[in-house]
Order: structure tokens, then C-alpha cells, then sequence
């Protein structure tokens, strides 16, 4: 994963970083099917990897294939960014070790569900029982985002096909499909 | 536009239908499995897209028309708040599905599949139309 992450940032053309995109996507599902964490897996893929790298290329084909000439590397933002990514990684050493039970996650509302989960709710998966029980207003927030993502792109390039012809405003695709 | 490629043409043919009743499977059993209304939604639009990438867009077109496409985006989401509405006037709370039916489990188990048929159908519409969209911006540019 640490390899495509590099070689994304250093490449140009973008048809290859787009699908080192998809690469480091599908990486990442192994990595949450080794967690066992299923259903984030099965998003991932589906979603990282598959559908975004169709919508990228998408917006590759409406823009350019190239990157811009990169600038030479300036030394105040590259020192934030170098104390920021320390200060991330000296936090890092602070959390719970993974599995480890007396991590505080694994304290809060977590033992409740899995407790209460099968008599109050009923379905076996409870990952479906949290996302659609218990935190519905999440997910009923989380489809608006969709929705909205959707409607946004229309508004922003879907009107082109009845003849009025706004100006190409391209920069902006790459974010609302990310927010899809 | 790909008259070589019948390989992709039969291997894709042989796929689409396979992947949707898939995406149905992934929908439905989501409950009792990994799975749920994102990505049953994500699993059919991409079937829908491998379909408008080997057999050309205006042939998908024709399979979901624009207005087609917008309705499904509105109506998952109009059945999940709808879902939550009924509770509300079956004298719960607002997404609260214990008064959908008599038995609390039951209960839950439908307002579980039905909002999840929400997002599905509403995951898929916003795919299928930004996918529709992108394509469709091309086109006016390639007009140009």
C-alpha cells in the first residue's frame, strides 16, 4: 500500500494514478477483510475501487491526462506539513493496540449492541442493525449526502445537453464525485 | 462502437445478469450477511455501467432514460424518510420501527429492509445518473 501511495504522488500521467487509485482501494479492502471488518471491505471495494475509477476516468476524459508541471518544493509549507504528519504519527503511538480489549471503543455503546442487538433488533448481521436501527438518522444523513452529491452534479454540468452551454468550471468535478 | 471486441460483448453479456441478481442478493440478505443498501446500489450501477461501456451509452439510454434515472434517486430517499414519517404516525418516533407491526422484531426486520431498499435505490440512481451526466457533458463538448 505504502508503494502505490508513493508512486501516486510522483507520477504524472494521470490515467496511471487513477488506476494506482483503484490499486491502493482494492488493497485497502484486503486489508479490512484481514480485519474482519466484512461489510467496510465490501464498500470499499465497490465503491473505492470500482466506481470512483470509472467516475475519475470520466472526468479525465471531460479534462486532461496530464498533470501540470510540478513546482519546485517550498520550504514553509513542506515544514507544516513534515510537523503535522510527526505530531500524527507521535499520536499514533498513544492509541490502543489493535484487539485489545480494553480499548476504549471497545467500552462504550459497543457491548450494548452486541448484547441487546439479536433480542431488540433481530437481524444476525449487527453491523446492519447499527447502521439501520439503532444510528438510521446517520444513514438517512448519509443517502442525502448521495442524493445531494447527485443532484450537484446535475446542477453543475447536466444542463450542458439542452443546448445552453455554461462555462466549463472543471476543477470542481474531482470533488463532488469524491463526495459521492 | 466496438465491433472487435466481441469477446468483451459475450463475456459482459454473460456478467450483467449474474451481477445484478447479485446486487440483489448482496440488497436482501444484507441482514444476515455482509451487504446492505450502499453497496447491493454501487453492485447494480456498476452492472448498468459495464453495460453502458460494452454496448455503447445510447443503448443504456434507452434501457434508463434520464427521467428514470432521477426518479430512483428521489424515491430511495423519499421511502426512507417515508418509512420514518409512518412510524411517526403510528404514534412512534420519527425512524422508530417498532410500530410498523405487532411483533417488535418483525417490526424491526421490516423497516430495516425497507429503508435499506431505500438507499439502495437511491445509491444506484445517483450512480447511474452522474455516470449518464459525465457522458453526456462529453458529448456537448465533443459538439463543440
Amino acid at each position: 500500500m505504502a508503494v502505490t501511495a508513493f508512486s501516486l504522488v510522483r507520477i504524472h500521467n494521470l490515467f496511471a494514478a487513477v488506476m494506482m487509485l483503484g490499486i491502493y482501494s482494492l488493497l485497502a479492502a484486503v486489508l479490512y477483510v484481514v480485519m474482519d471488518a466484512v461489510d467496510v471491505a465490501f464498500t470499499e471495494a465497490a465503491v473505492g475501487a470500482g466506481i470512483s475509477t470509472v467516475l475519475m476516468l470520466g472526468t479525465l476524459a471531460l479534462t486532461t491526462r496530464m498533470d501540470k508541471e510540478a513546482k519546485p518544493l517550498v520550504p514553509v509549507p513542506l515544514a507544516i506539513v513534515t510537523a503535522t504528519g510527526a505530531l500524527l504519527i507521535y499520536a499514533t503511538l498513544d492509541m490502543p493496540h489493535y484487539g485489545d480489549p480494553g480499548a476504549p471503543i471497545h467500552h462504550h455503546v459497543g457491548p450494548y449492541y452486541i448484547e441487546k442487538s439479536a433480542s431488540e433488533v433481530g437481524p444476525p448481521n449487527i453491523v446492519t442493525s447499527v447502521l439501520a436501527s439503532y444510528r438510521g438518522y446517520d444513514t438517512l444523513g448519509e443517502v442525502t449526502v448521495v442524493f445531494t452529491a447527485a443532484v450537484g452534479v446535475m446542477a453543475l454540468i447536466g444542463r450542458s445537453r439542452r443546448r445552453k452551454k455554461p462555462d466549463p468550471k472543471s476543477e470542481n468535478h474531482g470533488r463532488k464525485e469524491q463526495q459521492a | 462502437m466496438l465491433n472487435r471486441a466481441s469477446i468483451l460483448r459475450v463475456v459482459s453479456k454473460l456478467l450483467i445478469p449474474p451481477i445484478m441478481v447479485f446486487a440483489l442478493y448482496v440488497q436482501f440478505h444484507g441482514d444476515f450477511g455482509p451487504g446492505g443498501g450502499f453497496q447491493a446500489g454501487v453492485i447494480f450501477a456498476a452492472a448498468f455501467i459495464l453495460y453502458a461501456l460494452i454496448f455503447g451509452v445510447d443503448n443504456a439510454r434507452k434501457v434508463a432514460p434520464a427521467w428514470l434515472t432521477r426518479t430512483l434517486l428521489a424515491s430511495g430517499l423519499l421511502l426512507y424518510t417515508g418509512v420514518g414519517v409512518v412510524a411517526m404516525m403510528l404514534g412512534g418516533d420519527f425512524l422508530d420501527y417498532s410500530m410498523l407491526a405487532t411483533d417488535q422484531k418483525s417490526a424491526q426486520h421490516l423497516g430495516i429492509t425497507l429503508i435499506e431498499l431505500g438507499v439502495g435505490t437511491t445509491v444506484s440512481g445517483a450512480m447511474i445518473t452522474i455516470f449518464l451526466i459525465f457522458d453526456g457533458r462529453l458529448r456537448a463538448e465533443k459538439d463543440d
